[in-house]
C-alpha cells in the first residue's frame, strides 16, 4: 500500500498493526528513532469504534524528531533532548489526530536538524531506500525514507533550506516546502526562525496536497501563520514554466540533468511552454543561507541550557559550567559549527560585514525571483545537483556538505513553495527528483500541476 | 584567518565548552566556511534595504487573553534536570 486510498479502505487496527510490522522488517535502514505504538493502538482502536472520524481515520503517518508529539520522546536526534517528554503537542500533529490521522512513530533526522543527509544524528544515519551504501538525504531523512519504503502512506517534515525537498529527490518522493507560514510550527523544535517550513513526503500529488490543506491555516501559536488560502485547485490554463540556466551547467551531474530535461519534455507535451530563465544572483544565494541561517541557529539554540529542561552535564560546579558543558555534551559537531559561525557573523565588528550583508543581498534574491514571476508561473530545475551520495562521501568538508543545498535554499531564503516531484532515474537506478518553484501562495497550483504530470 | 583565540572568543559567546581537539577542528571548518561566505563581499548592495522577514504580515496581534496550554507548573517543573520547592535548582551563583 502506498497511497493514502489504499489505507483508508482497511481496519485502523490493521493499518496500524501492518506499518509496526514494517517498520521491524525495515529496522536495518535505521529510519525511526521510536515508535508511539501504545498510543498508536490505542487511538486506532478509538478509530474503529467510531469515536474518531475524518479525512485521515485510520490512516498511519511518521512525524520527523523535532516535532512534539506524545507517547514518545521528542529528541530532534540530539543528546541534550535524549529523554525530553513532550508535555503538548506540535499545532501539525494535532490538526492530522483531529482528522484520525495515526502517528506510529518519530523518524531520524540530522541533530536539531542541520544537516543535509542524516549522518548528524546522535543516533547514527538512515539509510538511503533504493541503496543502503548511500545516505538518505536530509535532515529529515527519517520521514524520506519511512514513507518510500512504505512503511507509511506519508510522512511530516521541515524544510528550512531543502530539508524535505532534498531527501524526496534522494529517495523518489513528492515533498513539500510550502509558502512561508503557511503550517503552525508552534510545538516544532525551532531552528531558522525566518525559513523554517514544514510539509510532508507523499508518493503522490493528491495525498500530498490532502495533507497540506489539514494542517495548513493560522494559528494564534504562531504569530508568523499567514491568513488560511491552501484550497487544493486543478491545473487549470496551461503555464509559462522557466527552467533556471544557473541549475543546469555541467557543475550539475549529467544524469540528474537528463531527468529534468526528460521532466520538460513532458510539459510540453501537456502544453506548458518552458524558456530558459537567467538568474545571476543565485550564485549568492548559498553564502547568504549559511550566514543568515547560523545567525537565527545561534540564537535558538541559546535555549539548551541544562537548566530547565533536557539533560544537565554531571558534576557542574558554577552555573557557567552548567551551560558550557551540557551544551558541550549534549550537541553535535555540525550544531556547534553553525552556532560558533553564527556568533560570529553576529559578533561586534562583522556584523555589518556579512549578517547585514547578507540580509541586503537576500533582498537582490527576492527581487530577481519577483522579476521573473511577472513573466513565469512556476520555475524549475533540479532539486539536488546530483542523486543520493556514499554515506561519508561528503563529512569531512563541512562546505562541500553545504554546497548539497545550493538549488534549494533559495527559495527558501525569499519564502516561496517549492516541492520535489519524482522525476525519473539515473542510470545507476538512483532517484533523480525536479524542483518546481513558485510565486508566494501558489502551493496548491505547484500541486496541481505536478499532479498533472506525474507517472502513475 | 581564525585564531585559537578567535575560536576561544566565539566559544564563549556561544556558551560552549570545548575539548581541546574540537576547538583545533573546529578552528579549521571555520576557517573553510568563512572563506567560503566571504564571496558575498563582491554584491554591491548599496541602496539596498535588508530582509528581515518574508511574510509580509506587518503588526499582528491577538487578544490579550492568558493561556497556560493546559500545563500546571508541576509538569514545567518535572522537566527541569534539578527541582526543588516548586523551583528549578541551578548551582550557587553568588
Amino acid at each position: 500500500m502506498t497511497t493514502i486510498a489504499e489505507y483508508q479502505a482497511h481496519s485502523a487496527r490493521e493499518n496500524v498493526e501492518a506499518a509496526l510490522q514494517k517498520v521491524h522488517e525495515n529496522e536495518s535502514f535505521h529510519a525511526l528513532i521510536s515508535t508511539t505504538e501504545a498510543r498508536a493502538r490505542e487511538r486506532a482502536e478509538a478509530v474503529d469504534r467510531g469515536e474518531i472520524t475524518g479525512k485521515l481515520a485510520g490512516v498511519p503517518f511518521i512525524a520527523k524528531d523535532n516535532f512534539l508529539a506524545y507517547g514518545a520522546p521528542t529528541t530532534a536526534a540530539s543528546r541534550i533532548l535524549e529523554k525530553f517528554e513532550a508535555p503538548i503537542q506540535a499545532t501539525a500533529i494535532e490538526k492530522l489526530e483531529a482528522e484520525g490521522a495515526i502517528c506510529i512513530g518519530k523518524a531520524n533526522l540530522d541533530a536539531f536538524a542541520h544537516g543535509g543527509s542524516t549522518e548528524n544524528s546522535t543516533f547514527g544515519p538512515t539509510l538511503n531506500a533504493f541503496d543502503q551504501t548511500r545516505v538518505a538525504g536530509g535532515s529529515s531523512g527519517g520521514s524520506a525514507v519511512a514513507t518510500a519504503l512504505g512503511i507509511v502512506p506519508f510522512a511530516i517534515g521541515t524544510d528550512t533550506g531543502g530539508s524535505i525537498r532534498q531527501p524526496a529527490s534522494f529517495n523518489g518522493l513528492v515533498g513539500v516546502k510550502p509558502t512561508y507560514g503557511t503550517v503552525s510550527r508552534f510545538g516544532v523544535v525551532a531552528m531558522a526562525s525566518s525559513t523554517d517550513t514544514i510539509g510532508v513526503f507523499t508518493t503522490n500529488a493528491s495525498d500530498a496536497e490532502l495533507v497540506m490543506s489539514i494542517m495548513a491555516g493560522q494559528d494564534n501559536k504562531d504569530m508568523t501563520t499567514l491568513p488560511d488560502f491552501f484550497v487544493p485547485v486543478s491545473a487549470g490554463d496551461k503555464k509559462r514554466v522557466g527552467i533556471i540556466k544557473q541549475f543546469m551547467t555541467d557543475d550539475v551531474d549529467a544524469g540528474v540533468r537528463a531527468v529534468v530535461q526528460d521532466y520538460v519534455q513532458r510539459l510540453k507535451a501537456k502544453g506548458y511552454i518552458v524558456d530558459e530563465v537567467d538568474m545571476p544572483i543565485l550564485r549568492y544565494a548559498l553564502a547568504m543561507y549559511y550566514i543568515i541561517v547560523p545567525a537565527e541557529i545561534s540564537s535558538n539554540l541559546g535555549r539548551y541550557d541544562g537548566i530547565r529542561y533536557g539533560k544537565r552535564a554531571e558534576g557542574a560546579q558554577s552555573l557557567n559550567d552548567v551551560y558550557g558543558k551540557s551544551r558541550d555534551e549534549g550537541f553535535e559537531p555540525e550544531n556547534k559549527r553553525r552556532i560558533m559561525i553564527g556568533s560570529f557573523v553576529l559578533s561586534s565588528g562583522y556584523f555589518d560585514a556579512y549578517y547585514l550583508q547578507a540580509q541586503k543581498a537576500r533582498t537582490l534574491l527576492i527581487q530577481a525571483f519577483d522579476e521573473l514571476f511577472k513573466n513565469y508561473d512556476v520555475l524549475i530545475g533540479p532539486t539536488a545537483p546530483t542523486p543520493a551520495f556514499k554515506l561519508g562521501e561528503n563529512s569531512e568538508d563541512p562546505v562541500k556538505m553545504y554546497l548539497a543545498d545550493v538549488m534549494t535554499v533559495p527559495a527558501s531564503l525569499a519564502g516561496l513553495p517549492a516541492i520535489n516531484v519524482p522525476g525519473g532515474t539515473n542510470p545507476d537506478g538512483l532517484p533523480v527528483g525536479v524542483q518546481l518553484i513558485g510565486p508566494r501562495r501558489s502551493d496548491a497550483q505547484l500541486l496541481a500541476m505536478a499532479r498533472e504530470v506525474e507517472q502513475r | 584567518m581564525i585564531s585559537r583565540d578567535d575560536v576561544a572568543y566565539l566559544a564563549t559567546l556561544s556558551n560552549l565548552q570545548l575539548g581541546e581537539q574540537e576547538a583545533a577542528d573546529l578552528q579549521q571548518d571555520l576557517e573553510h566556511i568563512i572563506e567560503y561566505i566571504h564571496q558575498l563581499d563582491e554584491l554591491d548592495t548599496s541602496g539596498v534595504e535588508p530582509t528581515y522577514q518574508v511574510s509580509g504580515l506587518e503588526n499582528v496581534s491577538r487578544d490579550d487573553l492568558i493561556d497556560t496550554y493546559g500545563l500546571a507548573p508541576e509538569a514545567l517543573l518535572a522537566l527541569a534536570p534539578l527541582a526543588q520547592d516548586n523551583q528549578v535548582k541551578v548551582p550557587k551563583v553568588l
